[in-house]
């Protein structure tokens, strides 16, 4: 899934600050999943920004609506009926959701209310990890299902690097060693040997250089 | 002048080769790297340059070599992936070839979360030992990745860093012959003070048959107070220091430390010497580069030979 967590309630506060009719937009899918954004989340910042307008004697009109999934056209043009009543959306959806609103509503602005932060996996409760770059080139069939270039520190291909210790990674011994982990699982099913094999280096371009990366399938086109 | 590499000299020549590390100075003084060179002629046979250690901008590398070159000493120009991609990579090699540098050490580099730039994008293109590989393409070869020809090769002898005392111990080897598969002629390892570690590391190399391949140069630092011991045991990780030593070194007058810090790095030496397929010593004496001389003549190793 995308995560992401909630900017700090000052700094929303004064991206909204200018506006006077605001609708709080949650997205019930990634940053539902991690606590971020999704409908839950929405009420209970609509709710707190109520509250602070009002001890702050402000006259704001603050109204909260939680859509399946910000990022797909289909859910966003739900919005058709009552975006005209608002002078700005706060929105709670990663950032692509954010852009996805703002690319179809072009006359309101669209604000973030959360910092989006990485493709990753739930690993207990209230716990995401980083685990995919999105390198539109998987290579966890080399390394062992363990990605080299989301969790080693320095994106090694040919790890671990001098500043592994007892399995942890030398920028902080909170952060595993993807390496550590590749070769402990490699160990496990007999493939250690694979490690010996220099891996080349990565086409990048496959990330990044041609400007966003987009999918096209006419199959899936009507 | 020969402009060959003076450490590739002494080593093929069968020496048991000295380099030393020189730290370029936080700012653009030349003198610094000039007066460095003074205290470490004709005390060794090559100096590393490092490359923004610990991530704390420096003078470059290659602008630092360049003065040690025109200095007369022999300078290993040291660089860090961690900054540079794949063209300035190799754009670099080819400009320091250019300045008549013929070393160079191909490293990752300490994250830079360490050092003064925190908020630094991390390059990471290449990793360590595709650099190497590169590097030996580019030499060998003469070409780029890609497969451009290039119009001169660069002339270097390839240099790789090996840390025997990092974790998992029994991969460590095989990381090292990775590194000297990719095309290392040398590897200078990290700071030995667990001799027993290192030992069984290059039981290890020797039996695989590496050090026939690539001449090993053990690293040695000398340690200045019980105080520096402790902060490179507890913080800064892949180093392995015994409590025996640190114990050595709370035994003695603080007025003594330093001298029992000079004679530990120069008992290491000796011990070093005897261990089968050791071609040489990196002497990483940080900035405390004055010592340089006193631990190579304590360890018996001057004057320095001359080959070619």
């Amino acid at each position: 899934m995308i995560t992401g967590e909630q900017k700090p309630i000052d700094e929303i506060r004064e991206m909204i600050a200018p506006y006077k009719r605001i609708l709080v937009l949650g997205c019930a899918s990634c940053v539902a999943e991690c606590a971020a954004g999704g409908e839950k989340e929405t009420a209970m910042l609509a709710s707190t920004l109520r509250i602070a307008a009002k001890m702050k004697g402000e006259d704001v009109l603050i109204e909260e609506k939680t859509l399946d999934r910000q990022c797909v056209r289909d859910f966003v043009i739900l919005l058709d009926d009552i975006i005209e009543k608002y002078d700005a959306v706060l929105s709670l959806g990663c950032g692509a959701g954010v852009q996805a609103v703002a690319e179809m509503f072009t006359e309101v602005p669209i604000i973030p209310a959360i910092n989006t932060e990485f493709l990753g996996e739930t690993r207990d409760q209230g716990y995401w990890l980083e685990s995919c770059l999105g390198c539109g080139d998987c290579m966890l069939h080399h390394f062992g299902g363990i990605c080299p270039v989301a969790r080693c520190s320095k994106q090694l291909f040919n790890g671990p690097c001098g500043g592994a210790m007892d399995g942890r990674c030398e920028i902080n011994p909170d952060v595993e060693c993807a390496w550590h982990l590749i070769v402990d699982r490699l160990t496990k099913f007999g493939a250690l040997d694979r490690l010996e094999n220099i891996y080349p280096p990565k086409d990048w371009s496959k990330k990044q250089g041609g400007g966003p990366r987009k999918i096209v399938r006419e199959d899936q086109q009507k | 002048m020969n402009n060959s590499s003076k450490l590739k000299r002494v080593l093929e020549g069968g020496g048991f080769a000295v380099t030393a590390e020189c730290g370029p100075p936080k700012g653009a003084n030349s003198d610094v790297v000039l007066k460095k060179a003074e205290m470490l002629r004709n005390k060794v046979d090559a100096v590393n340059v490092t490359d923004n250690q610990t991530a704390i901008v420096r003078m470059s590398s290659i602008a630092a070599c360049s003065l040690l070159k025109t200095a007369g000493l022999d300078p290993v120009l040291q660089m860090v992936v961690r900054d540079r991609n794949r063209i300035a990579l190799q754009s670099d090699i080819l400009g320091a070839s250019a300045l008549g540098i013929r070393n160079v050490l191909c490293l990752s580099g300490d994250h830079h979360i360490f050092g003064n730039q925190p908020q630094a994008m991390g390059v990471f293109d290449l990793d360590s030992i595709q650099f190497v590989q590169v590097v030996k393409m580019m030499r060998d070869e003469g070409k780029i990745l890609g497969g451009d020809d290039l119009s001169q090769p660069p002339d270097l002898f390839i240099g790789a860093a090996a840390n025997p005392f990092a974790d998992p111990f029994d991969f460590r080897v095989i990381r090292l012959a990775k590194k000297i598969r990719a095309g290392a002629d040398f590897i200078q390892t990290q700071c030995i003070y667990n001799l027993y570690r290192f030992e069984r590391w290059m039981g290890m190399a020797r039996d695989m048959g590496l050090t026939d391949k690539a001449y090993i140069l053990g690293g040695v630092t000398p340690l200045k107070s019980p105080g520096m011991a402790k902060y490179m045991k507890t913080k800064v990780s892949g180093m392995d220091i015994p409590d025996e030593l640190i114990k050595r070194m709370e035994g003695v007058p603080k007025d003594k430390q330093r001298e029992e810090g000079i004679n530990i790095c120069v008992e290491t030496i000796q011990r070093l010497r005897e261990v089968p397929g050791i071609k040489g010593v990196h002497i990483m004496a940080i900035e405390w580069e004055e010592v340089v001389g006193e631990i190579a003549e304590r360890a018996g190793l001057l004057p320095r030979p001359v080959f070619g």
